[in-house]
């Protein structure tokens, strides 16, 4: 990007180390460090072709993407981040400002938040600024988006690269009028001498220069008491293509001359191709490609693509595996050692729990679990692949563009320079867009067609071939005393995750584990992670403990919590939603809540049982949230009010079934989502602490709702329910 | 094969399809109107809604060969002339959308709806929306958007246009 008239550089913040370093703890990511999806046999003297000359070492054996977890073959896993940035911001001669970032959007409204921020620093209106998003050869790296990292460390750097370009105009203009800048003022896309009163805007200070510029050490950032831009609830900036229909997504991306791919799934999970007859599929014109295990075909329409798949003869070999039926007993059998969640591994341990639970006055044992769950984008995953000689680019949806650069990279052996990966605005993600399988799959398919090839999955592929919110099985024992201080907790989490594991209740001795296993289905990052399952776990057990104590569960809560913006939360939720009330026979009210990704919440429910039918209606929620400064109070609560609606269909009813390889309800019509009728009043407290940094949102909000939920229920009818979903069939049936 | 005449936003298109292929994928794949999603392929996520003669219909379930002739209506004929139709105007005034994949769905559903029922009752909205899925969960959003849009459409002085 040399050679643009604006450019600024900066270094590694320490938001982004915090960041590494947490995403070195949630081992639920699995799906980042799983092996290569597929494995292609190239020529080897391509190599040679596409590396040069030499000596090369090959490695092929190497457990695939770990290294694109960190950026792709040049950096490897357990590095600091990249300290090279090419570009972030350039403004034009003609004043209009384009902002690059490798951040991706999928619903959160970061292109708006994050434009929003640019506006703010930079003093120019909304409407002149351009976000540059998630494409591998214009936009600087970036691991991906997910972790709730963007509003954080992307919306504070974009803030400071701004402020500094800002710094840079009047600099400009100080020059031109040869006064001291000091006295200049950077507003509305002008710089203005409020003495002489003179003005310029932007593009007549830019005109005709070159000129680069590193952030300055000072922080020259706007108080959040003082922002103007940022703070308020700006619209959804390209709003109106999304209501025409215009935006194209990456499944409606089009190429001349473009070939519709399908891939031929194995029976099972892990089965391997022993033969197949691919003649008839040939003569109805299609490409096919057997490679390895994978087989695709390519035809001129997706219904032509559907025959010629439909039409293949294959034979596969594939091996018994576990079911749903016995999916708990087979991840504690197959459970490794635990380690230190504290620090390099997943265990984490203060005092001395034995001795604490053997004087304490009450003890309680009992075991959570959660169910494998699906992400249901409503976009399945889409790529549009395209070669042009030994160069590729992959229009894709994908929360991490440059990992699928790598993982493209990788699967065809050939320099990451030679992979351009662009990220259209996508059809959400909730954590399952971190991988490439389509982008390698139409990549594959392009290559042996010589065109431009799409492969947008089916819902029915979505449900068996991405990968799944982790199962998990979670004993809790703790010790109290009669006066409800808990003094002994003891926590091991088998296969769902370590994020949330550790309780910010203040307790002298815990032992603290996370349990790695064997998971039968393949499995990775879903919103919120494992916080969810840990929530549920331990916000369930604190109400069990209050019931034992017959102590209120607020009092219980407050007793025992010190961090004060947790308590916040709890405090201002209790207040909206009167707290205290007796329920009606049916009626039932429970709360949850917790700390993740630096956001509080506090999470209040009140749900309706109808004994005869069995039905659970959950007719409230209130959810208080806290999470600094707020950046866009509508926006914000539009991302509490989703992860709420998200968040009742893994509380209430949604579970994958399995068998033998197979997923059993791999349908729309088989496996519930919540739809409007699920929908309770919800209701949202913004806690706006303008003295604390902006963190993210979209993830946090959902770990209270579960265990409100299971509290509220048993407040309805004395029945305590630790498994998740709670109702898949009405409460008769649990 | 066949040449089926489709009569989409007032325009008149011959196609040469299967007549037992969907309306979906002629859309999108023969006439490059992409506004209409693929979300399930079963009729069960709402994201492909269309109107065939004025009612909201699942176009990945409707054979193409069954609505030729037919007046069909899809997201990018909503508007009007550069004018978005009210419940678009709405859907953005209500932030009633997160990624948006489901909202030319929840439009075309909703103009339906209003056709049928000029002032629906939030529960009319529910009863009548239910069988679209919006996965970022915006439903209360899109219950209000709704609720202003019939406010504007059955303003008697509204001195705009009420769409189609």
């Amino acid at each position: 990007m040399s050679g643009n008239p604006f450019e600024t550089t900066f270094e590694t913040t320490n938001e982004e180390q915090y960041t590494h370093d947490r995403l070195e703890r949630e081992p639920e990511r699995y799906e980042l460090t799983a092996a290569a999806p597929y494995r292609f046999d190239l020529d080897r003297r391509q190599f040679f072709k596409f590396l040069g000359a030499g000596v090369v070492v090959v490695s092929v054996l190497k457990a695939a993407v770990a290294a694109q977890e960190s950026g792709g073959a040049r950096r490897e896993r357990g590095d600091s981040l990249p300290k090279e940035i090419d570009s972030w911001l350039h403004i034009g001669e003609d004043g209009r400002v384009t902002v690059y970032t490798g951040k991706a959007e999928m619903g959160q409204n970061i292109r708006t938040s994050l434009t929003q921020a640019v506006a703010e620093e930079l003093q120019v209106p909304m409407e002149k600024i351009e976000m540059v998003m998630g494409d591998t050869q214009l936009t600087p790296f970036d691991m991906g988006t997910f972790g709730s990292r963007t509003t954080p460390t992307m919306n504070l750097q974009l803030r400071k690269v701004a402020a500094a370009a800002r710094d840079v105009l009047i600099g400009l203009a100080a020059a031109q009028w040869n006064v001291d800048r000091q006295r200049l003022v950077a507003a509305d896309g002008m710089v203005t001498d409020p003495q002489t009163r003179r003005s310029v805007e932007y593009a007549a200070l830019t005109k005709g220069t070159q000129l680069t510029a590193s952030l300055p050490a000072e922080d020259p950032l706007i108080p959040a008491t003082n922002w103007k831009v940022a703070g308020l609830s700006a619209p959804k900036v390209d709003g109106r293509d999304f209501v025409t229909g215009k935006h194209r997504y990456p499944s409606d991306q089009k190429l001349p001359d473009m070939l519709y791919g399908e891939v031929l799934r194995p029976p099972t999970f892990g089965a391997t191709l022993l033969s197949l007859d691919s003649q008839r599929a040939e003569r109805m014109g299609a490409t096919v490609v057997r490679d390895g295990n994978f087989v695709g075909v390519a035809g001129a329409s997706s219904a032509s693509a559907a025959e010629a798949v439909a039409a293949l003869r294959a034979e596969w070999k594939s091996d018994p595996q576990p079911s749903n039926k016995e999916l708990f007993d087979y991840l504690r059998k197959n459970a490794v050692q635990g380690k230190d969640p504290s620090g390099d591994g997943d265990r984490y341990d203060a005092g001395s729990v034995d001795s604490a639970l053997a004087s304490a006055d009450h003890r309680l044992q009992k075991t959570y679990t959660v169910a494998y769950i699906a992400h249901v984008p409503l976009e399945p995953r889409a790529a549009l692949a395209k070669w042009d000689g030994d160069n590729l680019t992959v229009w894709t949806g994908t929360q991490r563009p440059f990992g699928v650069r790598g993982q493209l990279a990788e699967a065809f052996r050939i320099p990451e320079e030679r992979v351009r990966v662009l990220m259209p605005d996508t059809g959400s993600g909730y954590g399952g867009k971190h991988t490439g399988e389509t982008a390698i799959e139409a990549a594959r398919l392009a290559r042996a067609a010589k065109r431009p090839v799409k492969v947008v999955w089916t819902r029915e592929e979505e449900f068996s071939w991405a990968y799944f919110r982790p199962a998990g099985v979670i004993d809790v024992t703790s010790g109290v005393r009669g006066d409800g201080t808990i003094t002994a907790w003891e926590f091991h989490n088998y296969n769902s995750g370590s994020a949330g594991i550790r309780t910010y209740y203040a307790i002298p001795n815990q032992r603290i584990v996370f349990h790695e296993t064997q998971s039968p289905l393949r499995q990775g990052s879903y919103r919120a992670l494992a916080a969810t399952a840990n929530h549920f776990a331990r916000e369930s057990h604190m109400d069990e403990l209050a019931y034992t104590l017959k102590m209120d569960p607020l009092e219980f809560r407050l007793k025992n919590l010190k961090d004060e913006r947790l308590r916040a939360v709890f405090e201002a939720a209790a207040k909206q939603f009167g707290w205290g009330k007796k329920a009606a026979p049916g009626q039932g009210f429970g709360m949850g809540g917790g700390y993740e990704k630096l956001g509080n919440i506090a999470t209040f429910a009140e749900v309706n049982v109808d004994r005869k039918s069995g039905e659970v209606k959950v007719v409230r929620v209130v959810s208080a949230f806290e999470c600094g400064a707020i950046v866009n109070p509508d926006n914000l609560r539009n991302q509490i009010e989703g992860s709420n609606v998200q968040g009742l269909g893994g509380a209430l009813f949604e579970a994958i079934e399995f068998e033998n390889g197979k997923i059993l309800n791999g349908r729309m019509s088989q496996y519930r989502v919540p739809r409007f009728s699920d929908v309770p009043v919800l209701e949202t407290v913004l806690l706006d602490r303008k003295d604390i940094p902006s963190v993210g949102a979209g993830e946090c909000p959902m770990i209270g709702l579960a265990p409100a939920i299971a509290n509220a229920i048993f407040d309805a009818t004395g029945v305590r329910l630790r498994s998740l979903p709670l109702v898949p069939e009405g409460l008769k049936a649990s | 094969m066949a040449t089926i005449h489709l009569v989409i936003n007032g325009h008149t298109f011959p196609v040469e399809a299967d007549p037992q292929a969907s309306l979906l994928m002629v859309l999108r794949e023969q006439l490059d109107l992409t506004g209409s999603k693929y979300g399930c392929g079963e009729g069960q996520c709402g994201a492909c809604t269309v109107l065939v003669d004025g009612r909201a219909q699942r176009s990945c379930i409707t054979k193409v060969g069954t609505v030729a002739q037919k007046e069909i209506i899809t997201i990018e004929g909503v508007a009007s002339g550069g004018q978005l139709h009210p419940v678009q105007e709405a859907f953005l005034e209500a932030g009633a959308l997160q990624c948006g994949y489901c909202t030319s769905g929840m439009i075309m559903s909703a103009v339906a709806l209003l056709k049928r029922n000029p002032n629906p009752t939030a529960k009319n909205i529910v009863d009548f929306m239910d069988g679209n899925i919006c996965r970022c969960g915006t439903y209360p959003r899109i219950v209000n958007a709704i609720q202003k849009a019939a406010k504007v459409m059955t303003e008697p002085a509204a001195g705009k246009a009420v769409g189609r």
